[in-house]
């Protein structure tokens, strides 16, 4: 068993990229995901395993500073909360068209604009969508836990590196403040330069005599050389839509009405499952963990299952609905239910709408 | 007089100087004339010269050196318009023993990243920082750039910068000298042969700097033509380049291991 800690999530997510192995950490300060440098500063990863910790100018540079590391086979993340995400969607697009792995992390907050900082669903169009420019995808986990704050970082990193491509922990910031019990994984070491540059042929790590340089771009001035590189990038996409989906059916195999949810949102439907069933209604929870790629051959078999209503409960005005009804393709009834702008729904008021919007709608 | 055969000329007595195996064989994409293409070679004689070229990684900007990569013949990153800075200090803070410098022009060093230059200049990143200043955007088709001089025409400033309505030309070079990460700032320049011979001399100390863990940035200015974007010929534009951007932009030291020396 691994060492056991009480922790807020966003220092999970510190300690996991430590004990991950990372080998940097480029951030600024935004609420409610500060914790994150601030325990990186103070732990000295430097001195722990040789990890680089550094505050940037602004959330452009620390994405800006994740290419080249990433470029050049290092191990990095970056963290921050709505408006600092949408400040490094150019560097994320970046990543995604010149193939490079790394791990961010969004500790939402609500919005739009400068918002609020209290904890929201509302980034999942940006998380999901594509978010900067151009037709690219990322690997999104949706932790629903501070264990998983943790977890989420190694597996973060091993699907990054499999795919070269960056994975996005979505959290909010309820996961990011609270504090639970975490169980830590062992410390893993780092790659050796010597490793990085045999391990990963693709990068810049300094042409030797005789061998190919690399090249880290995602520029392609010729169309039809663009589209054959978008090709690539869409046939990886379906590879990670084919083998990646994760998620987690709780009392899903009687049941009638199933709440799909994410993140905090969860947590809270899982109490209103409980007292659905206390109350004779048969409901399940289908919590989401990957939302790219999004569970949909999953959902379509619980239809097919005889469910006759899926409600989406989500602290937004509605975004990952959308996905439910791709889904279902209208085969079952689909509403949503959340309260958004910071404000979080309660269990009852979670199970009113299930009543109201799919059980009586 | 006979006219002596080619296997003649080309005798190992009579070679007195050849092509870096450091630039690629691919015809480079500038204008005629343009001051890039020679500024690329100096950077890869120096990086040849002093053996650096298995650990160096360049960075590419957004402009017209963006295909940087397609001529230098070693690992190379292209950044987004103006983050070149930041790229060069993810690199060289996961790996301080490589050699790390970015190549950029007036636009992406002095508008859109000025952000990214003062502050990889004020932490003192152990990188070198090659700054091509023509006073234009060249690859966009010759608007108004940070450095653009007053009166100056452009595609943005049709009838000569206002500055007044415009704002002044940045000299983002005496600006970063002032801060204490800055270890060694130069002004050069590309369009003669013993301007050529300063240049590379000042990129050789940039690069040495570097090599010799010498604290702080490296940064090295080359005011440079554009003469397609000032619309005039390479000659001209080399004349008009003299007689207008130098007095502007003076030329040489003016800080040397980390001492202000202008």
């Amino acid at each position: 068993m691994g060492e056991l800690k009480l922790m807020k999530g966003n220092e999970a997510l510190a300690e996991a990229a430590i004990r991950a192995g990372a080998d940097a950490y480029f951030g600024y300060p935004i609420t409610p995901q500060s914790e994150v440098i601030e325990y990186l500063m103070a732990e000295k990863p430097y001195e722990r395993t040789g990890m680089v910790v550094l505050q940037a100018e602004s959330e452009i540079a620390a994405i800006n500073m994740i290419y080249g590391a990433a470029g050049s086979g290092k191990k990095v993340m970056t963290s921050s909360s709505s408006p600092g995400i949408s400040l490094k969607q150019e560097g994320l697009s970046y990543i995604a068209g010149a193939e490079l792995p790394c791990v961010y992390a969004n500790v939402v907050r609500g919005g739009p604009g400068l918002g609020t900082i209290q904890p929201s669903q509302a980034d999942y169009f940006q998380s999901t969508k594509g978010g900067g420019h151009g037709d690219y995808r990322q690997i999104v986990l949706a932790p629903a836990s501070v264990q998983e704050m943790a977890d989420f970082v190694k597996l973060g990193f091993e699907l990054a590196f499999e795919y070269r491509m960056p994975v996005l922990i979505l959290a909010d910031g309820v996961i990011g403040q609270m504090m639970e019990k975490v169980e830590l994984f062992d410390q893993m070491p780092r790659l050796t330069d010597d490793e990085i540059a045999e391990k990963y042929p693709w990068a810049t790590t300094g042409k030797k005599k005789g061998t190919q340089r690399r090249i880290i771009t995602s520029l392609a001035l010729q169309a039809h050389e663009m589209e054959a590189h978008n090709m690539m990038l869409q046939k990886k996409y379906a590879d990670v839509t084919e083998k990646e989906v994760r998620f987690e059916a709780i009392s899903c195999e009687d049941a009638e009405y199933i709440i799909v949810a994410y993140g905090s949102s969860a947590r809270i439907a899982q109490k209103t499952v409980e007292l659905a069933r206390k109350q004779g209604i048969k409901a399940g929870l289908f919590r989401l963990i990957t939302l790219f790629p999004f569970p949909s051959k999953a959902l379509q078999n619980l239809c097919k299952q005889g469910v006759k209503g899926f409600l989406a409960v989500e602290m937004s005005a509605g975004q990952m609905v959308e996905d439910v009804m791709l889904s279902v393709r209208g085969c079952a009834k689909v509403d949503h239910f959340g309260r958004f702008g910071g404000t979080i729904h309660t269990p009852e008021e979670v199970l009113n709408a299930l009543k109201s919007k799919i059980i009586g709608g | 007089m006979t006219i002596p055969s080619l296997e003649e000329i080309i005798k190992p007595e009579n070679l007195v100087y050849e092509k870096t195996d450091l630039m690629t064989d691919k015809a480079l994409s500038y204008c005629p004339g343009c001051g890039h293409g020679t500024a690329h070679r100096i950077i890869m004689e120096v990086i040849e010269e002093l053996g650096l070229e298995e650990d160096t990684i360049g960075i590419a900007p957004v402009g017209c050196s963006v295909l940087a990569y397609e001529f230098m013949n070693i690992d190379m990153t292209q950044a987004a318009h103006g983050r070149a800075p930041a790229v060069a200090t993810g690199i060289k803070r996961c790996w301080p023993d490589k050699i790390v410098f970015t190549y950029q022009g007036d636009g992406d060093l002095a508008a859109i990243g000025t952000a990214e230059t003062i502050h990889a200049c004020n932490r003192g990143e152990q990188i070198v920082i090659v700054f091509i200043n023509n006073g234009i955007y060249g690859m966009t088709g010759g608007q108004m750039a940070p450095t653009t001089l007053p009166g100056m025409k452009s595609s943005t400033s049709p009838y000569g910068r206002d500055v007044e309505m415009m704002g002044n030309p940045l000299k983002i070079t005496e600006l970063v000298a002032q801060l204490p990460g800055t270890f060694f700032v130069t002004r050069q320049a590309v369009h003669t042969p013993a301007a050529v011979r300063k240049a590379k001399k000042a990129l050789k100390k940039a690069f040495e700097n570097q090599k010799d863990k010498k604290p702080g940035v490296s940064f090295v200015e080359i005011v440079s033509n554009c003469n397609s974007g000032w619309k005039m010929t390479p000659v001209d534009a080399n004349k008009w380049m003299e007689e207008n951007m130098f007095p502007y932009y003076p030329m040489g030291d003016i800080k040397v291991d980390g001492q202000l020396v202008k």
